[in-house]
């Protein structure tokens, strides 16, 4: 068979012939596939860079002083049988805090590939002058902190052992030093909500990119952080901070099993912003298959009318004694053809929309900080968008091929003559 | 008369339109030819002599009755397997030129070569310039087809009906279209095709005075032969 060759000629000449038809369904083609190369870039771009901010600020595991679910009443056990119900509970009053904190965290110390600190947060309110500013306060232990969070490096003026050097010091985070209007090596009185007060002298700010963090968190030593709050030795929360990322839900699940205590990994602390990916996603692959079967629909379309056009030429090869398969390859290979070049131009659109966006200033403070838009490059998206539209356009062409196939000669021929 | 003799014949062909009323096109036609032979099938409109000429050409299946080809049957046989035997042993002209309007004469004419990939294509080349040079268009292989006469497309239309070499040559009112001069043309290649290289020519047309040059008449009336 030298048919490849021939079918490829003739379904050429087609597609030539009708060259702005051809031109218009190239060029659908082309703009379904390089919006979606360069919108994939886009979120892509946003939701890589925003875990991979969470990933960097935030403990990959969190142990928190709080339960699931409020504790089981011995009497269920004693009667599993039974029907009870128990009304009016009144839950003991306590310290609140993780229990035993310094146990759970030896054991933790032992599983390899886990780096771990421990915190107490509380509320505070910063008193500077007239201003009140409420605030988290977060007490921490710098040389344990530096192996968990970016907090470090993240310091925009100070150290993080100014904390250990000056007698009271305390590091603010960005938005709340701008909202307090203090600056390095200032005086500001902290509050706890049972009244103790404590003044404070700036060692650092910080500024993360997190909205919640910098416009909220302030840092202490954690000692100075139990005597404000007046919880003496007690720890609220464990953070810890994993080599690899990929094992925290699973790491978060044994941890509650064995301690008991809620113990979040970062997937669940920002599940609601997970979410919204998985919807993002969801809106962006919808979007692109409009456009993709707009896409199919021109190609249908121009294949059909050539088809419909070249019907005397169909009847004519038929009866030359071009077998079926040979006709079908021709439309098919037109589709194709319009598949192929349609993709080439999309991945140049796509190249070219992808810069263009990168080219775009601008600033946005919404779940994170950013400046313009982040854009994730991959070779991936061109090999999607290239596999898919030549699937597509392979698809749209075979019926309009087929139909051509089994074309009549006689009743084509007896129609002309 | 034995059937090898016959390089075509059909046998009690009929051709039935299907539907509500069916519509008999050719009814238990009997009729065979020879190698080297030129016929003509004449005949009023809607007599079936085209139909007759389809169910030969194998572009049409028969309602009942066979058609051979060199002798064997070719009831039952597979769509590509008749593409095959068209592509090998028949060659169609129409009254239309029916050339593909992209392609130059000579490209045309490579058509059927090309697809039975038998030559190598300087092969096919050759071949396809020397049968257009035989039917005097030596100087039009480049030449696209509405760039050519009507005299001189039919003529492009018999070289490539010739292209892979067929021994079966069929015709449907190829002078359909032409002047008497042009047609008187076509149809003395059509005489030489089946004397000179012994080819059999069959050629459905209404035009009696042309149809004088054939070594036989065939004549049919509402579907069936009426005197030969």
């Amino acid at each position: 068979m030298a048919g490849l060759g021939l079918s490829a000629e003739i379904a050429l000449s087609h597609l030539l012939r009708r060259r702005r038809q051809s031109l218009v369904s190239v060029l659908g083609v082309a703009l379904g596939f390089g919006f979606f190369i360069a919108m994939a870039a886009m979120m892509q771009g946003f939701q890589k860079d925003f875990v991979a901010r969470v990933i960097d600020v935030q403990p990959h595991v969190v142990i928190k002083d709080e339960f699931r679910r409020p504790p089981r009443q011995p009497v269920y056990d004693l009667y599993p049988a039974a029907e009870i119900g128990l009304r009016g509970l009144k839950p003991r009053e306590e310290v609140r805090g993780i229990r035993n904190a310094r146990a759970v965290m030896d054991r933790l110390r032992r599983v390899p590939g886990v780096a771990l600190a421990p915190t107490l947060s509380g509320q505070v309110l910063l008193r500077f002058g007239s201003r009140d500013v409420a605030a988290t306060a977060i007490g921490i232990e710098p040389e344990s902190e530096r192996r968990v969070s970016n907090l470090e490096k993240d310091l925009v003026a100070g150290t993080l052992d100014a904390l250990r050097a000056t007698a009271n010091g305390i590091i603010l985070g960005e938005g709340v030093a701008q909202k307090a209007g203090v600056g390095m090596d200032d005086l500001i009185s902290v509050v706890s909500p049972d009244g103790t007060v404590m003044k404070m002298k700036v060692v650092g700010i910080v500024s993360t990119g997190i909205t919640t963090v910098d416009n909220f968190e302030t840092y202490m030593l954690l000692k100075k952080a139990q005597i404000l709050q007046g919880r003496l030795d007690v720890v609220n929360r464990i953070r810890l901070k994993l080599d690899d990322v990929e094992q925290a839900q699973a790491l978060a699940a044994r941890i509650e099993g064995q301690v008991g205590y809620r113990t979040e990994s970062w997937q669940e602390s920002n599940s609601n912003v997970l979410g919204i990916f998985v919807i993002q996603n969801a809106i962006m692959y919808s979007t692109v298959g409009a456009i993709l079967l707009v896409a199919c629909f021109g190609i249908f379309n121009i294949i059909s009318t050539v088809v419909f056009e070249k019907s005397r030429d169909i009847a004519i090869i038929k009866a030359i004694g071009f077998p079926e398969s040979a006709i079908r390859r021709i439309f098919v290979l037109e589709g194709l053809a319009v598949g192929c070049v349609g993709t080439l131009c999309g991945w140049m659109l796509g190249l070219f929309l992808t810069e263009l966006l990168a080219s775009i200033d601008f600033r946005i403070e919404g779940f994170i900080k950013t400046q313009g838009f982040i854009l994730h490059r991959t070779v991936t998206h061109y090999l999607i968008a290239g596999g898919f539209s030549i699937a597509a356009a392979t698809f749209a062409a075979w019926l309009p091929a087929r139909r051509a196939a089994r074309l009549n000669p006689v009743d084509i021929v007896r129609g002309a003559a | 008369m034995s059937a090898a003799e016959f390089r075509v014949e059909a046998r009690s062909v009929s051709r039935i339109l299907p539907g509500a009323v069916p519509v008999p096109l050719v009814r238990d036609i009997t009729v065979g030819f020879h190698p080297g032979e030129f016929s003509v099938i004449a005949g009023p409109s809607g007599s079936g002599k085209s139909s007759l000429l389809y169910l030969l050409g194998l572009l049409d299946v028969p309602s009942a009755g066979e058609i051979l080809i060199e002798g064997k049957p070719t009831a039952g046989m597979a769509g590509e397997a008749l593409s095959a035997l068209r592509l090998r042993s028949l060659g169609f002209v129409f009254q239309f030129h029916f050339l593909l309007p992209e392609f130059d004469a000579l490209t045309n004419v490579l058509l059927p070569m090309r697809q039975l990939g038998a030559l190598a294509p300087a092969q096919c080349r050759d071949r396809a310039a020397a049968l257009l040079a035989d039917l005097g268009l030596g100087s039009r292989l480049r030449s696209l087809p509405n760039e050519l006469s009507g005299g001189e497309r039919q003529r492009v239309a018999i070289a490539r009906a010739l292209a892979n070499d067929t021994t079966i040559v069929l015709a449907d009112e190829p002078t359909g279209n032409l002047d008497s001069r042009n047609g008187r043309m076509v149809f003395e290649t059509f005489a030489r095709l089946a004397e000179e290289e012994g080819r059999t020519v069959i050629v459905v047309t209404h035009d009696t005075q042309l149809g004088a040059l054939a070594h036989r008449q065939i004549r049919l009336k509402d579907g069936m032969l009426d005197t030969e």
